[in-house]
């Protein structure tokens, strides 16, 4: 191939790699165009911190805070229920596992992360929403149901990711622990997990960033009226429910102030990633 | 070495005598083993007995109908989504790998602006690329709600699984495959592409295959950017047709609530899909290992 050739399409390869900067600068100018203006138009503190939505009413408020208050709550249940569980598989994936079970455990993690959101919404629906109905009372559309349903769907994400970061410490650590008389137990919560902290803290971040952008399945269970949550057996609403659920119908400031709810999400995200980068690099 | 290192169940026994607080937790993570394998279990489980008696030979009907309420079109549709999706991103996202690997030099500033740009965007909830595809090909490309909008919204979603992967696929290749290729007298793009490439194709295979389980699972990204509209797009302008895929289909029907029987037929499709994706991307990447 000519010196000709080998030029251009290194000025393709490189054209390709830019794709990426290119993609998340429209992102971010198009959502931010479109948002920041409906903010400044509402208030800024009107809007993160107003306490009403009533996009219909005259004249209409835009407070975005109990949606910022839903997710925020959702995702802490979500954790709680989460975490545990899947860091507790992680610890038994890395060190109790035999072998042949591990060889059917793994893909079925990754089966469990494999499934569409909307089978999982589907599932909380005919599922848990029922359950909590006839186990707490009211709806079974509740802050609640939607931490239990997030709770199991970020449950891969931290499995896997501890995982990895358990396996990742040095056999020494553990031949260590017993070395001084430790159990096998003991090993491996004081002296291994200790040593996989910030891994472990990597995979609970990564588990905020899907809980807190998970839509379809929240809207499905969560009940989503956009009110102040007011208890876990309670409706609650989301952002990413908001969005979806009113952008079919709105039209101008109503949309805008739609377009700066994901505005609000999205420094969410940049946050939660920020964290994640921190927290790699001190992983090494 | 093994008999040394085995203990005897007594010895364990024995040993949880001593720290009940060991007990404990090793109660404690079989506990959460067992919940999770439990969970899976029930959720397929339960889908398989609500799904599988209702997944009838007229849900595959060519026509949707309000009577009828047929998940081939949606079924078709997936597939044509995909296969638009793919031929955008999987071009770009291999094309990026190369550069990141074959021709990037280390410590390059541009590198990490492509690092940091394709966290970012593997970060982003789904919704808010639905959000930017309506702003951006629906409204300001004007291309409508329409398979195209939808086909290029998600494959910027799935870029950086493929960059990624791609990445380490390539990565994994020794450089002595390069430097036999280079002092055989090949130059740097016949090397790439006919030494590197092949042998990274397992496992570059493997990232597509987790890419097309995303577009397939998708929903969020695609109500406000391919619409909802149960037919297959025909005519010259079919890539300018609304769309609704599997995934949306079945929220739409479950939402509906008029058809719970039905979405819960479609998500054994849809359950159905993801297994043979996950087999797939495993057995792609078990080949990779292999060489």
């Amino acid at each position: 191939m000519t010196k000709y050739q080998e030029s251009i399409m290194k000025a393709i390869f490189f054209v390709a790699a830019s794709t990426s900067i290119l993609a998340v600068i429209l992102i971010c100018l198009f959502l931010f165009v479109n948002g920041i203006p409906a903010m400044a138009k509402i208030g800024v503190f009107d809007f993160l911190l107003g306490r009403t939505w009533k996009p219909n009413n005259i004249p209409p408020s835009y407070g975005v805070y109990p949606m910022i208050l839903g997710s925020i709550y959702v995702t802490a249940g979500a954790v709680l229920i989460g975490v545990p569980i899947g860091l507790l598989t992680a610890i038994f994936m890395a060190w109790y596992c035999p072998d042949k079970l591990y060889r059917i455990l793994k893909p079925a993690i990754n089966l469990l992360a494999g499934i569409p959101s909307v089978v999982y919404g589907f599932f909380g629906l005919v599922v848990i929403v029922p359950f909590i109905r006839d186990t707490f009372g009211g709806t079974g559309s509740s802050m609640l149901t939607a931490s239990i349903l997030l709770g199991i769907m970020i449950l891969p994400t931290i499995t896997t990711v501890s995982e990895s970061a358990i396996r990742a410490v040095p056999q020494s650590y553990y031949e260590g622990g017993l070395a001084l008389g430790a159990s096998h137990e003991r090993s491996i919560f004081f002296v291994l997990l200790p040593a996989a902290k910030s891994g472990i803290m990597a995979a609970v971040v990564l588990g905020i960033g899907r809980a807190i952008g998970e839509t379809m399945a929240v809207i499905m269970v969560a009940g989503n009226q956009a009110r102040m949550p007011a208890g876990i057996l309670k409706g609650v609403r989301t952002l990413t429910a908001n969005i979806v659920i009113e952008m079919g119908y709105a039209a101008d400031l109503h949309r805008e102030a739609l377009i700066a709810t994901a505005v609000v999400l999205f420094v969410f995200i940049l946050l939660i990633n920020l964290a994640l980068s921190l927290l790699k690099r001190r992983a090494g | 070495m093994e008999s040394i290192n085995k203990r005897s169940i007594k010895q364990k026994i024995d040993a949880y005598k001593r720290s009940p607080l060991s007990l404990i937790l090793f109660l404690l993570v079989m506990l959460a083993t067992m919940l999770t394998i439990g969970i899976l279990l029930f959720i397929i489980g339960y889908i398989m007995v609500k799904g599988i008696p209702h997944l009838k030979l007229s849900l595959f009907a060519w026509e949707y109908n309000s009577v009828n309420v047929s998940l081939m079109p949606a079924l078709i549709n997936t597939v044509l989504m995909t296969l638009i999706a793919l031929l955008i991103s999987a071009p770009v996202g291999i094309f990026s790998a190369i550069y990141l690997v074959e021709y990037a030099k280390k410590g390059n500033r541009f590198v990490g602006m492509i690092r940091l740009t394709a966290e970012t965007l593997s970060g982003i909830p789904s919704i808010v690329y639905g959000l930017f595809g309506l702003l951006f090909f629906v409204t300001a490309l004007g291309w409508g709600m329409s398979l195209l909008a939808g086909a290029f919204t998600l494959s910027i979603m799935i870029l950086p699984l493929i960059m990624r992967t791609a990445e380490e696929a390539l990565k994994a290749v020794p450089d002595a495959y390069r430097e036999g290729s280079f002092a055989l007298g090949a130059g740097k793009l016949r090397t790439v592409f006919k030494i590197v490439l092949p042998s990274a194709t397992p496992g570059i295979l493997a990232g597509i295959i987790l890419g097309v389980g995303r577009i397939v699972g998708e929903t969020a990204a695609l109500i406000y950017t391919a619409g909802t509209v149960a037919e297959i797009p025909q005519g010259k302008d079919l890539l300018f047709d609304s769309t609704r895929t599997l995934s949306v289909h079945m929220y739409v029907l479950s939402s509906e609530g008029l058809y719970v029987n039905q979405a819960a037929a479609t998500a054994v499709v849809l359950l159905g899909i993801v297994v043979i994706i996950n087999g797939l991307s495993e057995f792609a990447a078990k080949k990779l290992s292999k060489v």
